[in-house]
């Protein structure tokens, strides 16, 4: 029997993960800061083709594209003359498990069937869990879900506990922990005792399934409207939802479309603060997640992550919380659908950038999400105010996380508030060279850094020479 | 002396999984001073009174070992209370969308 303390299980984690993953990552690393990204996708993901075929064997993707009439018609009210584009939602709720992570579980469980794991696990307190699950459930393979659920005073997070519920409906063993990060100590020890497949967020499997969701969006604008998305806004937590997406809208061919990641701010709550913990009202979509995993993907649960968010980001924009139980709560009033919240983050930051775009310009909005007991802006709303958190309509630019929620008194309060991605972009070159330890870069680790920032090879060599101790011999 | 919870009953049980003192090195001063635990639930495997050690066996067949600290684990979650800050949003803006111009 392996020893179980902190430690050694964690330097255990590269074996672990290698026999619960099935990929040899060190196969597309070309030094210590180079890897061969593209490979990787191609060589260990699915073929677009085979994805939607995998795909369609468990009823996921194909979601409706539906026009928000009414909200458009509200941003235009708000819009200078002639600005105001039409707002499109993909309704990803209409997947099997409620949300667009069923894509994202497909061909990971796919994948583990076909590679003769007898079982799945993933480490998720979100939708996800519930993705597996149910995908687990039509290959006939068991699943295990750890989740961060509680604080040491064992109040549960009503949107987590929900989405504990939903694994158990689909015959999950669900494993419930408290606020930690050594929620990965508790999974690698499962992965080691189980045998099974670690359904990571963060592989090529999981990624290259998301890529169908952006491919969709731009054949059904294509076939009904006969034009490409001005714009696609995605929520922003792992990076996953963003870069599948993205993925999948260059392969469509839509070059103009401008990508949009939206993150609910949450700035200045520690996300593995036991105090912390049940002062936020959204477990995910929020900064805590999109900025580190932004600045530093390789955070993730495997070597390599496949979630590189900056590769794909146009633009960053983040909201309050206030304004998206808002436009949740608009949502189900003026367009008669009832999601979310988290999912919701985008729409609040489209309402506004529609604002921006021209009256003949698309806006999409590329997930909704089930939403139900626990996991709805009541439940939410409730939960934070029994937390003392102050809950109250006015200007949400005076909300602070953790200490209050201003629901807007209108929807012109709303406002997408751009990150600065210069900023964030020096932020992952700095941690990208610092865990290489390199301090010269030739031509190879430049344009591999260019890649990762979206950058022009020449900027990334300005950034990095204005920025950081490093020398670049072209 | 509580009563015996019988075999097969569903349970949920409660297990440390890291003392204070062998937590991550990197976690924030207020977590680092409490344990982290861990619930399961499933099938109580002999019968014994709350409080006590005892085994389960998940829905997918894993036995796990811990203190049984619900016999009728449920779920309390709910939608709750009406929540007044959010009553009139959606009259606001269907107002907004009776009234002229802006378009």
């Amino acid at each position: 029997m392996a020893a179980k303390t902190y430690q050694e299980v964690m330097e255990r984690r590269n074996q672990i993960m290698k026999e619960a993953v099935g990929i040899d990552y060190d196969r597309f690393r070309r030094n210590e800061l180079v890897f061969d990204y593209e490979k990787m996708m191609s060589e260990v993901g699915y073929q677009l083709d085979e994805i939607r075929e995998i795909q369609g064997q468990t009823g996921v993707g194909k979601t409706p594209l539906l026009e928000l009439k009414n909200l458009t018609a509200i941003a235009r009210k708000l819009a200078p003359a002639g600005k105001g584009a039409r707002i499109f939602i993909k309704d990803e709720a209409a997947n099997p498990s409620g949300s667009f992570k069923a894509r994202r579980a497909s061909v990971s469980v796919y994948h583990a069937k076909k590679q003769g794991y007898s079982g799945v696990v993933a480490a998720t307190s979100g939708n996800y869990g519930a993705a597996v699950a149910s995908q687990a459930v039509m290959r006939g393979l068991d699943t295990i879900i750890v989740q961060e659920v509680y604080d040491s005073q064992g109040k549960g997070q009503p949107e987590i506990l929900e989405k504990g519920r939903k694994c158990e409906a689909y015959g999950a063993e669900v494993l419930q922990l408290t606020v930690g990060p050594e929620l990965f100590y508790t999974f690698l020890k499962v992965l080691e005792d189980t045998g099974f497949f670690n359904a990571s967020l963060y592989t090529p499997f999981g990624i290259a399934g998301i890529e169908t969701l952006g491919f969709e969006i731009i054949s059904q604008l294509r076939k009904e409207e006969g034009q490409d998305p001005a714009a696609v806004v995605c929520t922003n937590a792992g990076g996953g939802n963003l870069t599948g997406t993205a993925r999948g809208i260059n392969k469509a061919g839509a070059d103009e479309t401008v990508v949009v990641g939206a993150s609910v701010d949450l700035s200045g709550l520690h996300m593995a603060s036991d105090r912390d913990f049940n002062r936020k009202s959204f477990t995910t979509g929020h900064t805590g997640f999109g900025i580190p995993f932004a600045t530093w993907p390789d955070r993730a649960d495997v070597p390599l992550n496949a979630a590189r968010a900056l590769r794909y980001m146009d633009r960053y924009v983040t909201v309050k919380q206030g304004e998206v139980f808002y436009i949740t709560e608009a949502l189900a009033q003026l367009e008669g659908l009832e999601r979310g919240p988290a999912g919701n983050t985008s729409l609040a930051a489209a309402v506004v950038l529609a604002q921006e775009l021209d009256r003949d310009e698309i806006i999409v909005v590329q997930e909704t999400e089930y939403t139900g007991a626990g996991k709805h802006p009541l439940p939410q709303l409730n939960f934070a105010r029994e937390n003392g958190v102050e809950i109250r309509r006015g200007d949400p630019e005076e909300e602070v996380p953790g200490e209050n929620i201003i629901i807007p008194e209108e929807p012109g309060q709303i406002r997408a508030r751009d990150l600065d991605l210069k900023r964030i972009r020096i932020s992952y070159l700095n941690k990208a060279l610092e865990n290489s330890g390199l301090k010269e870069l030739g031509r190879e680790e430049v344009s591999f850094l260019a890649a990762e920032i979206n950058q022009p090879v020449e900027k990334t060599r300005e950034l990095l020479e204005e920025n950081l101790e490093v020398e670049i011999k072209l | 002396m509580a009563e015996k919870i019988p075999a097969g009953s569903w349970v949920q049980i409660h297990d440390i999984e890291l003392s204070a003192e062998e937590r991550a090195p990197q976690v924030p001063e207020d977590t680092a001073r409490v344990p982290l635990e861990k619930w399961v639930k499933g099938f109580l495997q002999k019968a014994e009174e709350p409080g006590e050690e005892v085994e389960i066996e998940t829905v997918i067949g894993n036995k796990y070992r811990g203190k049984l600290v619900d016999a009728d684990p449920s779920y309390g979650h709910s939608f709750g209370k009406a929540v007044p800050e959010l009553l009139q949003v959606g009259r606001e803006l269907k107002e907004m969308l009776r009234q002229e111009g802006g378009e």
